[in-house]
């Protein structure tokens, strides 16, 4: 699956795609892989502040549980309720149905900081 | 096969009530309290025997066959140990009862926190802890402690790639934070990764030696020194000392705390998931850390007695006292000599197996183990994978070997056979493996798609994950 | 006898498969300075003729005597079909079941476990069994600092004295703070509650029938925790009174000890603790968890789940490090709560009329109940020189009770009295008579 170009990234395999002020957020078909079949996801509260890089949700596959990082600072403002009962959604479409979250920031510098596609396939090549 | 619930018959009766002698009074509990339905089920003994006889054949012992779990050391458990466990004066008494009544459980106690201190050079033990994990819990409490008394402030433990979940939940449990050292290609610590990791913020590094690869830790003597050097405690994860008794003791190498598991070391019965034991043992300057309370020998009487510097009790009563007289059993009758004719053979066992292996198996750690070995399935053919092995193995009759630990060896497979296994089976086994590498490389849908001869083939993980079903539920 | 099966030749032969000439060129890699060049100083190998007459020897160092003992390990009935069902090998020398295709047996018998525990507890979930019932209570304290991200936890004196000790032990390693609260009438002094409740509070424990046997107020407890949102954890240390009381539908956590459970006392331990509770809970729970599922051939299974919260996944972030479970005992629970089945109810009204008669009997001789509560099975009564009295007792062979003075200073002549089903009315006669005739001893 190829990295949607107009979407960021952070080292920790999350994506995040802008529009103003509002992001989706979601992790790469990389991670969706290494994980393997994701059983649950604990999301995050609808209001919650969140913190750059600090845990947003956690993801539980049948082998472990992950950590998702927030790719910027902001109010968590939708979540992804279907993951509740399709957690499977994560694996088979990461870029699209499986979003995890929106959120509301204010930080454009903490956006562009992040990597772009190009940069995201350049550091996944060195893997 | 059926549930338990789903053959209950209404009316039926599995025992004769204990008889009502006394005159029929009216309880003390109000009506309100009490309640309105039971929903147990209503069997005769003939149904409830023959299910759990049913159940029973749905499963694999020791006593089954070979099963070389790696870090769990499944060696044959002595059926006197059963008997004697057994014994009305063990299992009739009660914890509370008064010290006198219950001296000959104290002296057991006693002793065998004596004969551990002897097996391992320690000073003091404590035979609370319910399980291994619960055993580095304590010591973890008691590192902890150790440093607040001192008024140092150490918020960071160091623990090795390659060590058991349990070492980092314990660590976390108690508050302190975890840093990861690395393995080196030898299979050892990387101590160059350890100095530079060390500091005054290090409380202490928790080590298996032999380590989770069956190698013993070469420095750890070294390693000792550096840590102490830094005023840091060193603990020992007892959970391989099957390939030590009698050989080394944990306290020459330096370590101020360990833990030993009864069930695996001392033969007590891992009973499908416990009960097990995890007594600590430490150096003399941590005894009166150990949780309370304490036994003491005065004369000829046992006694019970505490320490203020005690970390506190971690369990209610003294231990698992059943499983402590199975293992007090089993060091009575192997004495000395019988203690190193385990290590001995259980050391020489593994090597054995893992020189009929090594040709035909990838072996990361190209050396001499100890009580287990690591291989892989870096070789195989047709992208059949260490759990493909595992399954087509049940076919076989074999218990597997433990499956992807240590997590630093991809698709890891660790074969501890023990010193109860004979040449003949770890024949058998070795031929299984490679007759399995065969079908790996020609018919390879066998070795996916097994097993085929156990009571369920292979078993939907992530189905049990996503939905959840815990529990019987009629509909 | 080291049940080592290699004879000399074939040690040899395996030498030379190896490669190397002696066993000890095995351990040329450990340091010349710590290799032991002397034997352990241990004995010397024993016959199993000779260990069994020395352990039975042991034995019986231990004085049995007619017991009204409980405090938190009980005299009940053991069905000799369990005994039989444990010493099948096939479920004594498993291992945890983590090839679940050959290990049905184990996994069945753990989903069966949770489903009684849920059914008596009212619980909706419940784990494979923890070890006991003093460490899962305090599992359950952590469990609500974990959950509510509250650091204070109120504890009931009315609760075992050693359990509490271990919840503190645990509380103070884990940085949460441990308050306690007095009793009144022999129950949990709800007032008490009240005073120290608050938005930081993560969970009160109570146990029931509590330490003194007496029933307690959980309704009250729940609406007093509730409305500061704190959890509420019930723990129950006398299994047996789950067949007769109320469960504790409205509890958070519901923990406990199940040696009551067709499972000797055996001095203590091994026995097992059990944990269940709400659904919203199931990912938090500690412990290992067995599930439903399928095979390849879509025939019903069990497989052990939800392993990834686990230490040996999650390591430095689980909830906890529990590894081994007691899965031998929470079998032989299983077979208990099987055999007996709906009896259960019969067997603990046995064990309140059999105490309540007790009682009664002790009053016709001066002998008061300590505290009004309502009572299970155990009750407290007021004996002037109740340290001495116990004393004769025992010398008659009569283990009459828990001196509670020892454990709650403020309960001078004071003794905790158990009777179950084991005890016939002859027993309980003797205990009378020789309650009787110590007193009047002591009056002299």
């Amino acid at each position: 699956m190829k990295n949607p170009e107009n979407f960021k990234y952070t080292k920790e395999h999350e994506w995040i795609s802008a529009d103003g002020s509002v992001g989706i957020v979601g992790i790469t078909d990389f991670a969706q892989h290494a994980l393997t079949d994701v059983v649950f996801v604990e999301l995050p509260q609808k209001g919650k502040n969140l913190i750059q890089l600090k845990t947003a949700a956690v993801i539980e596959s049948v082998k472990s549980v992950s950590d998702v990082y927030s790719p910027v600072s902001g109010e968590v403002i939708e979540v992804n309720e279907k993951l509740l009962s399709n957690p499977e959604l994560i694996n088979k479409d990461p870029y699209g149905t499986g979003w995890i979250f929106k959120i509301r920031f204010e930080n454009k510098d903490e956006l562009n900081a992040l990597m772009s596609s190009e940069e995201y396939t350049e550091m996944m090549k060195e893997h | 096969m059926k549930l338990i619930f789903e053959k209950t018959s209404p009316g039926r009766k599995g025992i004769t009530l204990p008889e009502l002698d006394t005159p029929d009074v009216e309880i003390d509990i109000p009506e309100t309290s009490v309640r309105k339905e039971l929903d147990l089920p209503e069997l005769g003994e003939v149904d409830v025997v023959r299910h759990y006889t049913a159940l029973s054949k749905r499963n694999f012992g020791v006593d089954s066959g070979f099963y070389p779990l790696g870090s769990c050391t499944m060696k044959y458990n002595p059926k006197i140990n059963e008997d004697i466990a057994r014994l009305p004066g063990f299992s009739e008494l009660n914890p509370m009862s008064q010290e006198e009544n219950v001296q000959g459980a104290m002296k057991i106690m006693y002793n065998l926190e004596q004969f551990l201190c002897e097996i391992t050079g320690m000073s003091a033990f404590t035979l609370q802890p319910a399980a291994g994990s619960h055993g580095e819990l304590t010591g973890v409490m008691i590192m902890k402690k150790y440093f607040k008394d001192k008024g140092e402030d150490r918020r960071i433990i160091l623990i090795p790639d390659s060590a058991h979940g349990t070492n980092p939940a314990s660590a976390a449990m108690c508050g302190f934070s975890v840093k990861t050292i690395n393995s080196c290609k030898e299979g050892e610590i990387d101590i160059n990764n350890l100095k530079e990791n060390l500091d005054k913020n290090v409380a202490g590094l928790m080590l298996t030696n032999p380590n989770t690869l069956g190698i013993f830790e070469r420095e750890v003597m070294e390693i000792a020194r550096i840590l102490h050097d830094n005023g840091s405690l060193f603990y020992c994860d007892g959970a391989n000392m099957n390939a030590l008794l009698g050989i080394a003791k944990v306290a020459d190498m330096g370590f101020d705390i360990m833990h030993f598991n009864l069930h695996k070391t001392f033969s007590t019965p891992h009973g499908g998931g416990g009960p097990g034991a995890g007594p600590i043992g430490v150096t003399k300057k941590l005894e009166i850390l150990l949780p309370n309370p304490r036994i003491k020998k005065e004369g000829e009487k046992y006694c019970y007695y505490s320490n203020d510097e005690s970390i506190g009790r971690i369990r209610a009563f003294f231990g698992n006292f059943g499983v402590i007289v199975r293992a007090y059993t089993y060091i009575k009758t192997l004495g000395a000599e019988g203690l190193r004719e385990v290590s001995e053979n259980a050391v020489l066992n593994a090597n054995y197996l893992l020189a009929k292996l090594k040709d035909d198996y990838n072996l990361p750690y190209k050396r001499i183990c100890k009580h287990e070995f690591v291989i892989n399935d870096m070789n195989m053919p047709n992208n059949v994978t260490t759990a493909d092995i595992a399954k087509r193995l049940l076919d076989y009759g074999f218990h597997s070997p433990t499956i992807y630990f240590p997590l630093i060896v991809h698709g890891a497979m660790m074969i501890e056979p023990t010193e109860t296994e004979s040449k003949q089976t770890m024949d058998e086994f070795a031929e299984a493996m490679i007759s399995i590498k065969k079908e790996a490389e020609e018919t390879p849908d066998v070795v996916k798609n097994s097993p085929f001869k156990t009571p369920v083939r292979r078993l939907d993980a992530v189905m049990a994950a996503r939905n959840p079903i815990l529990k019987f539920e009629k509909h | 006898m080291s049940y080592v099966l290699n004879t000399e030749s074939e040690k040899r032969e395996m030498l030379k498969t190896i490669g190397v000439n002696s066993i000890m060129d095995l351990f040329g890699d450990i340091d010349e300075s710590i290799i032991q060049k002397e034997r352990l100083k241990l004995d010397k190998p024993l016959s199993e003729a000779r260990v069994k007459a020395d352990m039975s020897s042991l034995s019986e160092k231990n004085i049995r005597k007619l017991s009204f003992l409980g405090a938190g390990s009980y005299n009940h009935f053991i069905p000799s079909v369990i005994n039989h069902m444990l010493l099948r090998s096939e479920f004594y020398t498993a291992y945890t079941p983590y090839q679940p295709e050959m290990s049905q047996g184990s996994l069945q018998s753990i989903f069966e476990f949770q489903t009684y525990m849920c059914r008596l507890t009212g619980m909706d979930v419940s784990n494979a069994s923890m070890y006991d019932g003093s460490t899962a209570l305090a599992e359950a304290a952590s469990m609500c600092s974990i959950i509510s991200g509250r650091k204070k936890i109120i504890t009931s004196k009315t609760i075992h004295p050693q359990y509490r000790e271990v919840v503190k032990t645990y509380c103070s390693m884990y940085d949460i703070e441990y308050k306690e609260v007095g009793y009144e009438g022999g129950i949990t002094d709800c007032s008490e509650i009240e005073k120290c409740i608050g938005e930081d509070v993560a969970g009160v424990l109570v146990q029931n029938p509590n330490f003194f046997g007496c029933v307690e107020d959980i309704k009250k407890i729940r609406e007093i925790s509730s409305k500061t949102n704190s959890m509420l954890v019930v723990c129950v240390v006398e299994a047996i009174s789950l067949g007769l009381l109320e469960p504790p539908k409205t509890a958070d956590i519901v923990v406990g000890e199940g040696q009551s459970f067709g499972i000797p006392k055996s001095y203590g331990g091994p026995a097992f603790g059990f944990m269940c509770v709400k659904k919203e809970y199931m990912r938090k729970i500690p412990g290992r968890l067995v599930g439903e599922t399928v095979d390849m051939d879509k025939m019903k299974g069990y497989i052990m789940t939800l392993t990834a919260r686990e230490q040996h996944i999650r390591r430095e972030k689980s909830t906890s490090n529990l590894c081994t479970n007691q899965a031998l005992l929470a079998l032989a629970g299983s077979v208990y709560l099987s055999i007996v089945g709906k009896q259960l109810k019969d067997i603990a009204l046995i064990n309140a009329k059999k105490a309540k008669y007790l009682q009664e009997n002790l009053d016709k001789i001066g002998i008061k109940k300590r505290f009004p509560n309502p009572f299970f099975n155990e009750f407290a009564v007021k004996i002037p020189n109740s340290e001495s009295v116990i004393g004769r007792l025992e010398k008659s062979g009569i283990e009459a009770g828990l001196n509670l003075e020892r454990h709650y200073p403020e309960l001078k002549d004071c003794i905790l009295v158990c009777s179950t089903e084991t005890h016939s009315k002859e027993d309980a006669e003797r205990l009378i008579e020789k309650i009787k005739g110590a007193l009047d001893e002591t009056d002299i």
